[in-house]
């Protein structure tokens, strides 16, 4: 691929309810696509590709252990939800990173987030994203951009410019949102009825379970319309998707399945509609760090450290799950209580998207991470040359 | 410690919402009483807007020239004329809308809000809609700081006001007009039927003033509607309903503003309330106007008002009783009252028991969010989802200021919904744990910062803070 090629950027965005994907896009005169999912919320990776070998994960999760998992290898299985997902690891178009996690190592979302989209190792310290200064490292004659969201997300954001675009439809609330509400009135004498009864009325009008299936739906909706703009000769090469409602403090058994087979949907949407240019494309999906080893008291599990990344394309060296695995003993958890990272989330994004565009590892990660140290060489190839 | 708390209640209870790039003042009471002073009605964006008397003249016109017309041009005209209304309506609440967000004096444009829903119109009378915003500018504005009768009188004269309450077709029977349309009818032609109209009388006395139950009686509203005849707008619209170009050719007044019409005042001493008025024409309205603005009942109706929405739903007693002294002490100046209302340990009262309205609730999100503009924003229609549209509360009553009106599941429902698309169009610009500390310095709950801290990504910690309930109320 010739680096002079890349011509123009641009920048597509689109919100949607209760997943609430949005994309990004940016353009560039390649063949090659890169396509990065974000979880925003902190996806358990444990519950996602799960070390159904390691003795300790039973333990640990007691009831709420993922029953009937696929196995992927003689450590890992995939959640069952994980179905077009599946097909894509035999297919040896899936690589899973386990045990990984970005520099980050306290447990707020928000700082989190903002380290994994900015490449910084303090939160608020880089103004601008990684996703945007990649594009710098692409020449480019025209920035135009337009984004289909209310506004660009902070991965994308900096100096190359973004016109963003939003859809007149107003967003159900997420039922994430909704469960922090109840929480939030939970001692209001007032409005804790109130709210009560709204949500009473509102399960009412909607029927059993509305949420998953209209996420589902909407998900393969925004899947196809990413790909369809990646897939136009003319079209943008980068998208960006942001996914939530990660966050599964309770009842996660339920909620971690459905959050999965949306996003399994999405990944089978994006293939499908990408038909022949699948090849050519890489799609990233990372959370901002993962979640307690441990069950809490009430089926869920709290914020914690490593989790899972995963790489998707027809291009990808798939088929495995890349993983220094540091197992789940007490003594080998994280401060005694999460999964300790041992893959570097910032050096797998900059292996990723230098191959994927042919750039020097070394001088990407200068521009992406600027704090980062790296070694390759055990990690890559990530693609296959 | 309490005095962080003042500065809190002084931008948050008495003023709009705090703004995260305005300072805070460093004494609650001083940054209000220095809006008092530094208080002007006619700034941006109120001054780009257009007058009232302006407004309706250009559709009096429009009405005019159509006279003769077949019945197809009149109905087309009559779209246009209600679409070109409209966009002046949409525009006058864009103005309101940024005038609360970017305001220098939170605390009297809070007053202004108060008074205009006080002396409350509802546009779904197609006559007003056009004329909504200038008679807040006109009416209201000029006069939240003065006196009470000043802008009582300033709103009886307002054409927004006459043509709303029906003023501009009250006739007295016996007045020139009255008796020569009586005539008509006796001739048997097909004359309309004219007569008194006590629209304007009764509300005046029972919601601008006096109060329901305040000891009047029917004949005291008929005595006064009698009085009031004559009370019209001047201009081309007057001309079409009398059938003359020019119904007084002595009045000079400017079209579009107030004309007192002497063809249509009811001649004759009145009597109000035990009180004879025998000044005659226009001086009699007045004078009764004047007598209802000086009276105890007006003041304790005013200051249970004032009370009730500076304290709690049931203010306490004893602060009415404060605040109807100094009305009545101080002759209706209404600086005087809010220095009462200021001076009262009653109004900065924690925890904050106000809930919010929509309107209070969606300007205050905005400055929270640090907005400077409405670009891209249809406050109307926002407003309209939220279930207070600007300036339609459905009757002259104006909408209520309690906490059981606002408060309802599908509301709070909208408002989570709302809360969302506000900080997913302000995106993760700012920590929102930061934020809230910001804008509720000392009066963000435990349980709510650490909701707010605990979000799944900033978004909706935004969210949450905008519908938490030390931000839903005030």
């Amino acid at each position: 691929m010739q680096r002079r090629d890349f011509l123009r950027c641009a920048v597509i965005a689109a919100a949607s309810a209760m997943f609430v994907p949005r994309v990004v896009f940016a353009k560039a005169a390649t063949e090659r696509r890169f396509v990065f999912i974000i979880q925003r919320g902190a996806a358990d990776g444990l519950d996602t590709v799960i070390p159904y070998a390691d003795p300790d994960y039973a333990r640990l999760r007691g009831a709420a252990a993922v029953e009937s998992a696929v196995r992927l290898d003689g450590t890992f299985a995939l959640h069952p939800s994980l179905v077009e997902t599946a097909k894509l690891f035999t297919q040896k178009q899936a690589l899973f990173m386990h045990a990984v996690a970005s520099p980050y190592r306290d447990r707020s979302h928000f700082d989190g987030q903002n380290i994994l989209e900015t490449g910084g190792t303090q939160p608020y310290q880089i103004k601008t994203g990684w996703l945007n200064r990649l594009l710098s490292l692409l020449p480019h004659e025209d920035h135009e951009a337009v984004a289909l969201a209310p506004t660009v997300p902070l991965a994308l954001r900096g100096p190359i410019d973004v016109i963003s675009y939003a859809p007149s439809a107003l967003p159900q609330p997420s039922d994430d949102l909704l469960l922090r509400v109840a929480q939030l009135y939970q001692y209001d004498h007032q409005l804790h009825g109130l709210w009560s009864e709204a949500m009473s009325a509102r399960s009412i009008a909607n029927g059993a379970d509305p949420g998953a299936d209209h996420s589902r739906k909407n998900s393969a909706n925004i899947g196809a319309m990413a790909a369809h703009f990646l897939s136009q000769r003319e079209g943008p090469r980068i998208a960006m998707i942001e996914t939530d409602g990660w966050d599964t403090h309770t009842a996660q058994t339920g909620r971690l399945s459905n959050q999965l087979k949306t996003l399994d949907t999405l990944v089978a949407s994006l293939r499908l509609g990408l038909g022949a240019a699948w090849d050519q494309t890489t799609v990233m999906v990372a959370t901002e760090f993962g979640r307690t080893a441990a069950a809490n008291g009430t089926g869920g599990t709290d914020h914690g450290t490593g989790s899972v990344a995963m790489l998707f394309g027809g291009a990808v060296n798939g088929g495995r799950v890349l993983a220094d695995w540091p197992g789940l003993s007490p003594g080998a958890l994280y401060q005694g209580r999460d999964l300790r990272p041992t893959l570097a989330l910032d050096v797998l994004v900059t292996a990723a998207v230098s191959e994927c565009f042919g750039l020097d590892p070394q001088q990407a990660g200068h521009v992406l991470f600027p704090a980062m140290k790296a070694d390759y060489r055990a990690i890559m190839p990530l693609l296959r040359q | 410690m309490a005095a962080i708390t003042d500065v809190a209640l002084a931008v948050n209870h008495f003023g709009l919402g705090a703004r995260p790039d305005e300072t805070l003042p460093p004494d609650g009471r001083g940054y209000l009483l220095d809006q008092i002073e530094t208080y002007s009605a006619y700034t941006e964006p109120w001054s780009a807007l257009p007058a009232s008397a302006d407004v309706l003249t250009a559709d009096m016109q429009a009405q005019y020239a159509l006279r003769g017309q077949s019945a197809q041009i009149r109905s087309d005209a009559q779209r246009d004329r209600m679409a070109a209304q409209h966009d002046i309506y949409q525009n006058a609440v864009q103005a309101r809308a940024l005038s609360a967000l970017l305001t220098p004096t939170p605390f009297i444009e809070r007053l202004v809000h108060f008074w205009s829903n006080h002396f409350a119109l509802s546009v779904e009378k197609g006559a007003v809609i056009g004329l909504a915003g200038g008679f807040e500018a006109e009416a209201i504005r000029p006069h939240v700081l003065g006196r009470f009768e000043d802008m009582l009188i300033a709103v009886e004269h307002h054409p927004a006001m006459l043509l709303y309450l029906d003023q501009t077709t009250s006739i007295g029977p016996d007045s020139p007009a009255g008796l020569r349309a009586d005539s008509n009818k006796t001739m048997g032609e097909n004359a309309p039927k004219r007569g008194l109209n006590e629209n304007l009388a009764r509300e005046a006395m029972e919601l601008h003033t006096l109060g329901v139950r305040s000891g009047y009686t029917q004949n005291d509203v008929t005595e006064f509607a009698r009085a009031l005849t004559g009370w019209g707008v001047a201009g081309p619209v007057e001309a079409a309903q009398t059938g003359r170009p020019h119904a007084d050719p002595e009045n000079n007044s400017a079209p579009g503003t107030f004309q007192f019409f002497p063809a249509r005042y009811e001649p004759g001493d009145r009597t109000v309330l035990g009180r004879q008025y025998s000044a005659q024409g226009e001086e009699q309205g007045l004078a009764i106007l004047r007598d209802f603005a000086a009276s105890p009942s007006t003041a304790q109706h005013l200051a249970a008002k004032l009370a009730r929405h500076f304290s709690q739903d049931t203010p306490p007693q004893r602060l009415i009783d404060r605040l109807t002294r100094t009305f009545l002490e101080k002759d209706g100046d209404l600086t005087a009252v809010y220095h009462t209302l200021l001076a009262a340990p009653e109004t900065w009262a924690l925890p904050a028991v106000k809930f919010k309205t929509p309107w209070e609730w969606l300007i205050s999100s905005y400055r929270a969010l640090g907005r400077q503009d409405l670009q891209d924003i249809k406050f109307a229609q926002l407003m309209t989802q939220l279930g207070q549209p600007v300036w339609r509360p459905g009757s002259p009553e104006g909408w209520d200021d309690i906490a059981a009106s606002w408060a309802a599941p599908d509301a709070l429902v909208r408002r989570v919904e709302m809360a969302q698309r506000l900080a997913a169009q302000a995106g993760d610009w700012r920590d929102p744990r930061a934020l809230a500390r910001l804008v509720l310095p000392n009066i963000l709950s435990e349980s709510s910062a650490t909701a707010i801290a605990h979000a799944e990504s900033a978004v909706s910690g935004l969210a949450l803070l905008l519908v938490s309930p030390d931000f839903l109320r005030r």
